[in-house]
């Protein structure tokens, strides 16, 4: 694609009490528009999931426009689940390839923590369905213990062949300042962690934080002119399966991300060894193991074992590196702004500013955001832009 | 499992009699949403329909341990109550084979 990151950043995912949504957004937004060196954007959208279901707050694109002081601007919210940050660049992608728009601002944002116990548990259950599975009592967390329960039985497995993911992750998260739980998870805590719906436990699954990061596009033709270091989207792929695993086929299968990691391959003409880091949707162990499996890094069954040996594979110097930033597991899920975190913490990978989450000369990142249990799947691939572009 | 144009809604309204399977897999949720709080913990579970298909639901009447490959089967329950009125959501849940 002949679209570039000029700007990018973030706020740390907290429960932030003394700030609304359009503070957390405001903040990120001026920080990507700061980095991009421009006040100027002709589009803004916003990556959110929860608004209505949180805040009793729809039409975010108006809102958070006018709070930065961008009256008349064209911005509106995209929304996927989960997922709602990676449509939203998916959205600005598009607007900026097609010419019509020469400058867009993505703003991911969620305001998550003002409702607690079942209320938010309750609130997140818009993003399944409502007649099939909701209204049995079920939670996004429910589907992924059955996934994982199934998975486990398969392929003879025990809880600890998941830890390395969570070890990772936090081993990450631990040295990025953005990240919501900073703490390196001690040797036996991961064992010992209690249930939420077994086998997935507090450490299998990602915080609820409240959240905001921001990404600013042009086109790759100008962007070099505009800042030292541009970072191309050279692939935008979103896909999407049976929105329920009781309809699928196999329910271990998540074809989405197969189809959507591929479709972004192609589009950039790269094979999968070409990949230096990966932000995955880790909102769960058992998930990293599946996009694994379903992106062929490994056998189907065989996801777990790379994690093994305390995630050493999956290290920041490892041959797979995942998760660098400390992914959903430490960094925290801000739902909708996580797909925007993810690109946010690329873009800084691939220009080398990423500090002790550094990725030795990463030059492509994978950043791959799911909503529902691969219900919906988007996938980008960024680069280093070449001097050419 | 499923033909495209038979959807688990149109089956779930036929024949509840005929509604029997196994447990692909199953969970013990202990963190509920809204109006299910007094049911938690409680188990959910994907059953494996004996006439093809999976289904998702509670399971209810456990007395004892759940294993994948457990024989149940469908009955009518209470699910919730929705709404200020306290209207009562009928539904189904699967309980281990009579």
């Amino acid at each position: 694609m002949n679209v570039s990151i000029i700007g990018a950043g973030m706020i740390p995912v907290r429960e932030h009490w003394t700030k609304g949504i359009r503070e957390l957004a405001a903040e990120a937004a001026g920080l990507a528009l700061e980095d991009a060196g421009t006040a100027h954007v002709d589009a803004l959208y916003v990556g959110n999931a929860y608004g209505a279901a949180f805040n009793q707050q729809t039409q975010l694109g108006s809102l958070i426009g006018a709070e930065l002081g961008m009256n008349g601007i064209e911005a509106f919210t995209c929304e996927a689940g989960d997922a709602s940050g990676g449509v939203a660049l998916r959205t600005a992608c598009l607007a900026v390839e097609s010419g019509l728009v020469r400058s867009a601002l993505v703003v991911g944002v969620e305001k998550a923590t003002d409702i607690v116990g079942p209320a938010r548990v309750g609130a997140r259950t818009i993003s399944l369905d409502a007649d099939l599975e909701s209204v049995h009592g079920l939670t996004m967390t429910a589907l992924a213990a059955l996934v994982m329960r199934r998975y486990m039985h398969q392929n003879d497995l025990t809880l600890s062949d998941f830890e390395g993911f969570s070890v990772n992750a936090h081993r990450n998260g631990a040295v990025n300042p953005c990240a919501m739980y900073r703490n390196r998870l001690r040797d036996g805590a991961f064992a010992k962690a209690p249930m939420i719906a077994d086998p997935v436990s507090l450490f299998d699954c990602a915080p609820d934080g409240d959240g905001a990061a921001a990404v600013v596009l042009v086109e790759s033709d100008l962007a070099a002119d505009m800042v030292p270091q541009p970072v191309q989207i050279c692939a935008s792929a979103v896909a999407t399966d049976r929105f329920m695993l009781q309809d699928r086929d196999d329910p271990l299968h998540f074809a989405a991300i197969g189809k959507s990691f591929f479709g972004a391959l192609e589009q950039a003409g790269l094979g999968r060894a070409d990949i230096d880091l990966f932000e995955l949707h880790d909102a769960y162990t058992v998930m990293t193991a599946l996009a694994l499996e379903a992106m062929g890094y490994c056998l189907p069954g065989a996801g777990w074992a790379l994690a093994s040996d305390k995630g050493s594979h999956i290290a920041l110097d490892g041959d797979l590196p995942i998760s660098t930033f400390g992914g959903l597991k430490s960094r925290g899920n801000p739902g909708g702004a996580t797909g925007i975190y993810q690109a946010v913490e690329s873009t800084l990978q691939l220009r080398g500013s990423a500090g002790s989450n550094q990725v030795p000369d990463a030059r492509r990142a994978l950043v791959q955001n799911i909503a529902g249990p691969g219900s919906t799947v988007v996938t980008h691939i960024l680069q280093r832009q070449p001097d050419e572009a | 499992m499923l033909d495209q144009d038979e959807t688990q809604y149109s089956r779930v309204k036929g024949d509840q009699s005929a509604m029997a399977g196994t447990i692909y897999s199953y969970t013990l949720l202990q963190e509920p949403p809204l109006g299910y709080e007094s049911q938690a913990p409680y188990y959910v579970a994907l059953v494996e329909l004996d006439d093809g298909g999976l289904v998702t639901a509670q399971l209810t009447d456990i007395d004892g341990s759940v294993q994948i490959g457990d024989r149940v089967e469908m009955v009518t329950r209470k699910l919730t109550t929705d709404g200020p009125q306290g209207m009562i959501v009928y539904g189904y849940k699967f309980r281990p084979a009579l």
